[in-house]
């Protein structure tokens, strides 16, 4: 319509000698998208020279001492991250540990087992519970998941296993194990809903061999689907396993946040991310502010190492698919 | 021998099955307890107080989170000026100009920071723009509530924004239409409701986030006049008073907690009701 009137102005026929319609307003409208497309990359960039530059005064004064000590004490003015270090990777695995074969067993019966009725309410279901707020999850651990372990589970655990010396007790629930379970819950939607990917990319081809051969349902499972699927049920996990090294309000509320370096399963922690979630509404400045941004810096190079590892195993997946196919 | 082992191959087979049936029942069982208990704990502390009034000192039962309420939509609305403009323009650029070098690094930029967890934004933004400008504020909290919204959804707007049939972006150029007008008026509105739900779901996720919180909003007991000042939000409270050692205030943690929950559902289902009779359309 542009070129229409504004050739009838200059009398030129339409198109020549004319630039094209609407030139400068594609420029600058590219130019906009381009801007805020960049933001993504600048906010990364900021997100991590922001955590660098708080914590340069603990990085230059604790050095490499600041991951292998167990201190932390404002008062002294020494800190140390093993705790939390610790805290939060014997959480994170025991939640791996506990959420993986049950997603991987969820995720095989709704790509092979189950009837065509059940698996979309199934799915949806799975992802409805990926969507609770941590902090609501956090309320029901408080009241019920908690009460009940130390009631139930524990004192059975201790009684039978008590002889482990990472298992003492007496507990009040508000531990590392509790803790764990409730990010296993948190990360089953987002290990099983990747795993269901995983298998489904797996072409009918190979299961159709795997029968044609008298194999069993289990055996194609097995020799079809998840042998084919290994780097991207290991891309799975590691996603979970990010997710759950830095999950913050529902671990904060159950593991009892102690600074001190945790005997026990049953006995409370802390994580990186609850003890920084912890320090809020303090009146923080230098050293421990410092400190503070280094366990964020810690937390953000893990969560980062394992989020980029799990793309490039499920990126592989993906560029895998069209030849399978 | 050779037929026990087929039937031995058979039994381990069913076994496994079986084994695969419990291990959904045991994944989806948590969501059932926890909407269970909420629904029976939370509902029965539920009243009109809830929504109404402001919280009571302690030791007064009674009361609601009012507030907090209004203090979470001001908080999203706050975060949707940032993410939404942002997200959906990055995402147009994604999906209608990008080359495929750029596409990679935003993509990979976006899918780390959607796996960075939300304290870091909180403590970011605590750096950032509370200790040197603002203090806590309303503000520093919808910024870093907008922060963790723009990888959300410009992944969203691309993945949408493909979705839309090439046929359709050839037939505006051919009639001469500029790239630009193409984007907003054809492939924008033809993707529009997708977009929308993706902006939905994002709200629904940072209606839900405490975390970034701690650090920008701190919470605040009374109303917020002025958003340069300290504001409260749902999430907050209900961390706050799940937390504390008083039975009156736990009981309006249930009840809160029931509330969010049902406002996140509710966005989640409304958005798969609507995907659900898109999608097709789309992907056509």
């Amino acid at each position: 319509m542009n070129s229409v009137a504004v050739s009838g102005k200059t009398g030129s026929p339409a198109g020549i000698g004319l630039a094209p319609p609407g030139k400068a307003g594609d420029k600058v409208f590219r130019l906009l998208t381009w801007l805020m497309a960049m933001m993504v990359l600048v906010l990364l960039a900021l997100v991590g020279w922001t955590l660098c530059k708080g914590s340069a005064l603990s990085l230059t004064r604790f050095g490499w001492n600041f991951f292998v000590h167990s201190d932390w004490d404002p008062v002294n003015g020494d800190f140390g991250a093993l705790t939390f270090i610790y805290g939060t990777f014997v959480s994170s695995l025991i939640a791996l540990l506990i959420a993986l074969p049950l997603s991987l067993g969820t995720a095989v019966y709704l790509t092979e087992l189950a009837p065509g009725w059940v698996r979309q309410p199934a799915v949806s279901m799975i992802e409805m519970l990926a969507a609770v707020p941590s902090v609501v999850l956090g309320v029901w651990g408080i009241f019920v998941m908690v009460p009940w372990l130390r009631d139930g589970p524990y004192p059975l655990l201790l009684k039978y296993f008590g002889f482990l010396p990472f298992l003492r007790g007496p507990t009040t629930g508000f531990c590392i194990l509790s803790a764990s379970v409730l990010v296993a819950i948190m990360i089953l939607p987002i290990i099983t809903s990747i795993a269901r990917e995983v298998f489904r990319a797996v072409p009918d081809s190979q299961r159709e061999a795997a029968f044609a051969l008298g194999a069993t349902r289990w055996e194609v499972t097995r020799l079809a689907v998840l042998r084919y699927s290994v780097r991207g049920i290991f891309g799975a996990a590691m996603l979970g396993l990010g997710r759950a090294l830095g999950e913050t309000m529902a671990v904060m509320m159950i593991i009892g946040n102690s600074d001190k370096t945790p005997g026990s399963l049953l006995s409370p922690g802390n994580t990186l991310a609850s003890k920084i979630a912890n320090e809020y509404a303090e009146t923080l400045n230098g050293l421990p502010l410092s400190a503070l941004f280094e366990l964020g810096l810690m937390l953000l190079l893990v969560t980062v190492v394992t989020n980029i590892l799990a793309h490039l195993l499920i990126g592989a997946i993906g560029a895998r698919q069209p030849r399978g196919a | 021998m050779n037929r026990w082992y087929h039937h031995w191959r058979k039994i381990k087979s069913s076994c496994v099955s079986a084994l695969c049936l419990l291990c959904a029942l045991v994944v989806i069982a948590p969501l059932a307890l926890v909407l269970f208990n909420l629904l029976q704990k939370g509902a029965s502390s539920l009243d009109l107080h809830f929504f109404t009034q402001l919280s009571k000192p302690v030791g007064e039962t009674g009361g609601g989170m009012a507030n907090a309420i209004v203090g979470s939509a001001t908080l999203v609305g706050l975060a949707g000026l940032i993410g939404v403009p942002v997200g959906v323009l990055g995402g147009i650029y994604l999906s209608e100009f990008g080359s495929p070098r750029m596409n990679w690094a935003v993509r990979f930029a976006a899918d780390i920071l959607n796996g960075t967890p939300s304290i870091v934004w909180g403590i970011v933004v605590y750096a950032l723009v509370v200790l040197p400008i603002t203090g806590y504020s309303a503000y520093a909290a919808g910024l870093a509530l907008g922060f963790i919204m723009i990888p959300l959804i410009i992944r969203t707007t691309e993945e949408m924004l493909v979705l839309v049939p090439n046929s359709y972006r050839e037939a505006a150029f051919a009639l001469g239409i500029p790239h630009w007008k193409i984007v907003l008026n054809i492939v924008l509105k033809t993707a529009g409701k997708a977009i929308i739900t993706g902006v939905l779901l994002a709200a629904a996720r940072v209606a839900g986030e405490t975390a970034p919180l701690l650090f920008t909003a701190l919470g605040n007991d009374y109303w917020n006049h002025n958003l340069s000042q300290p504001i409260e939000a749902l999430p907050h409270k209900i961390f706050i008073y799940a937390s504390s050692p008083f039975a009156d205030w736990n009981r309006q943690a249930w009840a809160g907690a029931l509330v969010l929950l049902l406002f996140v559902l509710a966005l989640n289902i409304a958005v798969r009701l609507v995907t659900r009779g898109r999608a097709p359309h789309l992907a056509r």
